[in-house]
């Protein structure tokens, strides 16, 4: 299982999207390439961009298809978090017919 | 170039501003200013010193001020940011809770900073910080990420007690919305870049759906959601056109992910602008719940995805 405390890179509103490719390229592929479930943990984090989720996630749905949501667990979200991640989920699914 | 600085300059009235502005020479900068009143909205700010900071200052030309509202500009840092002397003097008072003066944002870890900084300058409530971070986060990266502008992005916001509104404008001297559309789409001329930025999914990194892993093309649909939903001005000038979106008269709310079907004005006459020019107007009285606006945008999203899907099927030849 990794976890990963998202307040503690970003802070209370995550946006930059620097940050979000960096967790996704040396955090989240990395275990899901050893077959370890992930754990996005939002706890203090208050607010989110889309393009930050997106940098963040969307990759991921790409590469490994839908099922890789069975992997990640998005912990401690907000609604407005709950809805942006939802939102970049849902077009990424539109979009690859995944 | 010249600019002309008129008395009043707001988004529901910056046509005439912008139809004022003279790009020729663009090795000197020319400013001139109404002789009684300015009273301007952030965007005419941001403007003038993004041009300014494309010169030396000797190379700028400012007339000097009149109009009793001229200590606006000082305390507004523009003629700290043009590197020029207005001869004003004022004494500052903080900031706080009412305006944020030019600024410059070249890199993603100062527009973090003046994001965390900012933010609690308004003395806003969750539900209206939301929005205002949220642009402009969306609004500078883009500036930083497709501008290909060597001075970044320049940003000023100003709040009105009387209107209970937050301005903001967010300006660049870069390469403009054409451009960056033409890499991955075939836009006809600027007004038709600015459509296709707003439309959702669509990106100038790629053509294909889904954007690039880095890259969506949602972030301008989410700002003009923002501004639609909450009954907004927003206003997009790049090259030659002007999308003006307008406050919103329908009661019930609704998404709509071509910006032309929004009630709007638009131009694709204009002086050309080098680069992007945005302002935003966000009331604080009629904003809605984030979450609200998020389920809207994720109906309309989805929509625009399967409609362009569906524009690309075959179609059967029926003899």
């Amino acid at each position: 299982m990794t976890h990963i405390k998202l307040f503690e890179k970003v802070g209370e509103f995550a946006e930059n999207k620097d940050i979000a490719a960096d967790i996704r390229v040396k955090k989240l592929i990395p275990a899901l390439e050893k077959g370890k479930r992930i754990v996005l943990d939002f706890e203090n984090v208050e607010g989110a961009t889309q393009s930050f989720i997106h940098a963040l996630i969307s990759d991921l749905i790409r590469k490994y298809g839908s099922e890789v949501l069975e992997k990640i667990e998005f912990k401690a979200c907000n609604e407005t978090i709950k809805g942006i991640i939802t939102i970049v989920v849902d077009y990424m699914q539109e979009s690859y017919d995944l | 170039m010249k600019m002309h600085i008129p008395n009043s300059a707001w988004l529901n009235s910056i046509d005439t501003f912008l139809e004022g502005f003279d790009p020729k020479n663009p090795e000197e900068l020319s400013i001139t200013f109404h002789k009684k009143w300015l009273s301007l909205h952030p965007m005419v700010l941001s403007m003038i010193a993004a041009l300014g900071l494309n010169l030396s200052p000797e190379k700028i030309n400012c007339e000097e001020l009149e109009a009793k509202s001229k200590h606006y500009l000082e305390r507004m840092g523009l003629f700290d940011l043009l590197g020029v002397e207005s001869g004003i003097k004022i004494k500052k008072r903080e900031a706080a809770g009412r305006f944020v003066p030019l600024t410059q944002i070249k890199t993603p870890e100062e527009l973090t900073k003046f994001i965390t900084e900012v933010t609690p300058l308004f003395h806003l409530k969750p539900i209206h910080a939301e929005p205002l971070r949220y642009v402009i986060s969306e609004l500078v990266r883009n500036v930083l990420e497709h501008s290909k502008s060597p001075h970044g992005a320049i940003v000023s916001a100003q709040y009105y007690a009387k209107s209970n509104k937050i301005r903001i404008g967010i300006t660049d001297t870069g390469v403009g919305m054409w451009e960056t559309i033409n890499q991955s789409h075939n836009p006809k001329d600027d007004l038709d870049a600015i459509r296709l930025a707003l439309t959702p999914g669509i990106t100038g990194t790629t053509a294909k759906e889904g954007g690039t892993e880095y890259n969506a093309g949602a972030g301008l649909f989410f700002i003009k959601s923002i501004a639609s939903v909450n009954k907004d001005f927003l206003v997009i000038y790049s090259g030659r056109a002007m999308y003006k979106l307008l406050r919103r008269k329908a009661k019930r709310v609704t998404l709509k992910a071509d910006p032309f079907d929004d009630r709007h004005s638009k131009r694709g006459d204009l002086p050309f602008w080098n680069g992007t020019a945005v302002g935003i107007d966000l009331s604080l009285d009629a904003t809605q719940e984030f979450s609200f606006l998020l389920k809207l945008i994720n109906e309309t999203y989805k929509e625009a995805i399967r409609e362009r899907k569906k524009a690309k099927y075959k179609k059967p030849q029926f003899t």
